[in-house]
């Protein structure tokens, strides 16, 4: 066993979790891909949200597969960053967001 | 980075038993993928047959005036096999006595060969309805010698097919080589001057785009859009097709795929990306590919990797239409690179 809690290979054997519930696997597959088909929004841009989401999630495979994903669309390694920057400022934006909460409840407990 | 042949230098890979080793070896030897022609079969596929032949693919020398990242000619300047004058001669002679619709005429720059002129003028005075010519479109301006290439093909009627990589400078030097792309740029811009490319206009150019790197091609159309939007707004060029082709494990882009060390996750995106579909037209049903020594291929990877025709006549000069419908294909690892996705050909998706 690799002293490790990933394994990119594994990202190859996604599907084998159907393996062991094929219904509901099945399902979230089905789901899956008609999320990212042409719809009001382009395959291209839901590409790129699926790459900002998976920096803010920190999901190594879903890093992978959108880095790759955007590289066959054509999408350029600057689009990828300023994606990655629009994900990573609405993580910021959420953690400085609860600072107001801070300042009340300092305020509250204080004289 | 200036690079050169695999052949200059002395790489191992420059030997093909060394490529087709690789290529059914390792993954492929111990089962972790299944070879192609396992593959076909397991898929409840027919063999890969030829069909009607259409297209004579006629590779006339490896010379070139770029060193290409992913060449899977192994090309280049330091590369002197050319086609002689002889094989030419029996080459026109299969054209004149058999029904064949196109003659795609290939490389290296084949701008580059001293008869090419010659050849072109000849092919044109036989039945074949349509020669197309790849260009890597810097020859035009690499010598005072090829400028007037655009007139001589339109002339010709040639249906020019060129590589772009990509629309934008960076992705297309880095694979290409430093000043490849503005050369290109204003090649096309000559090429548009003379009438090719133009929508509704009856002298064709389309442009080739293969990834640059070690990943497959994303959907044709949407990238077709893509290519014409931008060069349009920012160079006024227009062309009429994009076709996106799969770099396929051979030669230089082999590797490269090795030195990266994406060769295994390559061959896996290949496989997973299997389509059925695009084995039923896979381009060596219909083509014949021709060495600059006349030998006769399936396609222009076999002829990369030796792999001649399985037939009893295997030259130009002993060439037979009934002989050649009724062989075997030879297939190895590197055909998954033609049945990926939306499959892939010299005419770009095929599925």
């Amino acid at each position: 066993m690799k002293k490790s809690y990933y394994q990119p290979e594994d990202l190859k054997k996604f599907r084998k979790i159907n393996e062991w519930n094929e219904a509901l696997g099945s399902k979230f597959f089905d789901y899956y891909n008609s999320v990212f088909e042409e719809g009001s929004l382009s395959a291209r841009e839901k590409s790129l949200i699926a790459l900002a989401v998976s920096h803010v999630i920190q999901c190594p495979y879903c890093i992978d597969s959108y880095t790759k994903d955007g590289l066959q669309r054509g999408i350029e390694k600057e689009e990828m960053m300023e994606a990655v920057h629009v994900g990573a400022a609405i993580k910021a934006g959420a953690a400085l967001v609860h600072g107001v909460q801070m300042m009340s409840r300092h305020d509250q407990l204080s004289m | 980075m200036k690079i050169k042949s695999l052949k200059a230098r002395q790489d191992s890979l420059a030997q093909t038993e060394k490529q087709l080793e690789i290529l059914s070896g390792g993954i492929f030897k111990d089962g972790s993928l299944p070879t192609f022609k396992e593959k076909v079969k397991s898929s409840n596929l027919p063999a890969v047959r030829p069909t009607a032949l259409e297209i004579l693919q006629i590779n006339i020398g490896y010379m070139c005036n770029q060193v290409c990242a992913h060449c899977h000619v192994d090309a280049g300047p330091d590369r002197k096999e050319i086609m002689t004058h002889e094989t030419m001669e029996q080459i026109l002679t299969v054209l004149q006595s058999n029904t064949i619709k196109t003659v795609d005429l290939t490389g290296g720059a084949p701008e580059m060969h001293p008869e090419f002129r010659w050849f072109v003028e000849e092919v044109r005075k036989t039945e074949v309805e349509e020669i197309i010519v790849r260009s890597n479109l810097t020859i035009i301006l690499a010598n005072k010698k090829y400028h007037d290439l655009p007139e001589f093909f339109a002339k010709h009627k040639v249906h020019v097919i060129s590589s772009l990589p990509f629309y934008k400078r960076g992705k297309t030097d880095k694979q290409r080589g430093d000043g490849v792309f503005d050369s290109s740029i204003e090649a096309l811009q000559m090429l548009n001057k003379v009438g090719f490319g133009i929508a509704g206009g009856s002298l064709e150019l389309d442009l080739v785009y293969n990834p640059s790197g070690a990943f497959l091609p994303g959907d044709q159309k949407a990238l077709e859009l893509d290519f014409k939007k931008a060069l349009k707004e920012d160079f006024n060029i227009e062309f009429n097709q994009l076709y996106s082709i799969t770099n396929l494990p051979i030669s230089r882009f082999l590797d490269y795929l090795i030195a990266s060390e994406n060769y295994e996750e390559y061959m896996h995106s290949l496989v997973e990306a299997f389509n059925p579909i695009a084995v039923e037209n896979v381009m060596c049903t219909n083509t014949i590919s021709i060495s600059c020594e006349g030998y006769l291929f399936d396609c222009d990877f076999n002829q990369m990797l030796d792999l001649k025709v399985e037939a009893s006549t295997t030259h130009i000069s002993e060439y037979n239409t009934d002989v050649l419908s009724d062989r075997n294909i030879r297939l190895s690892q590197h055909c998954y690179g033609c049945t990926a996705g939306a499959g892939s050909s010299c005419q770009g998706s095929i599925a």
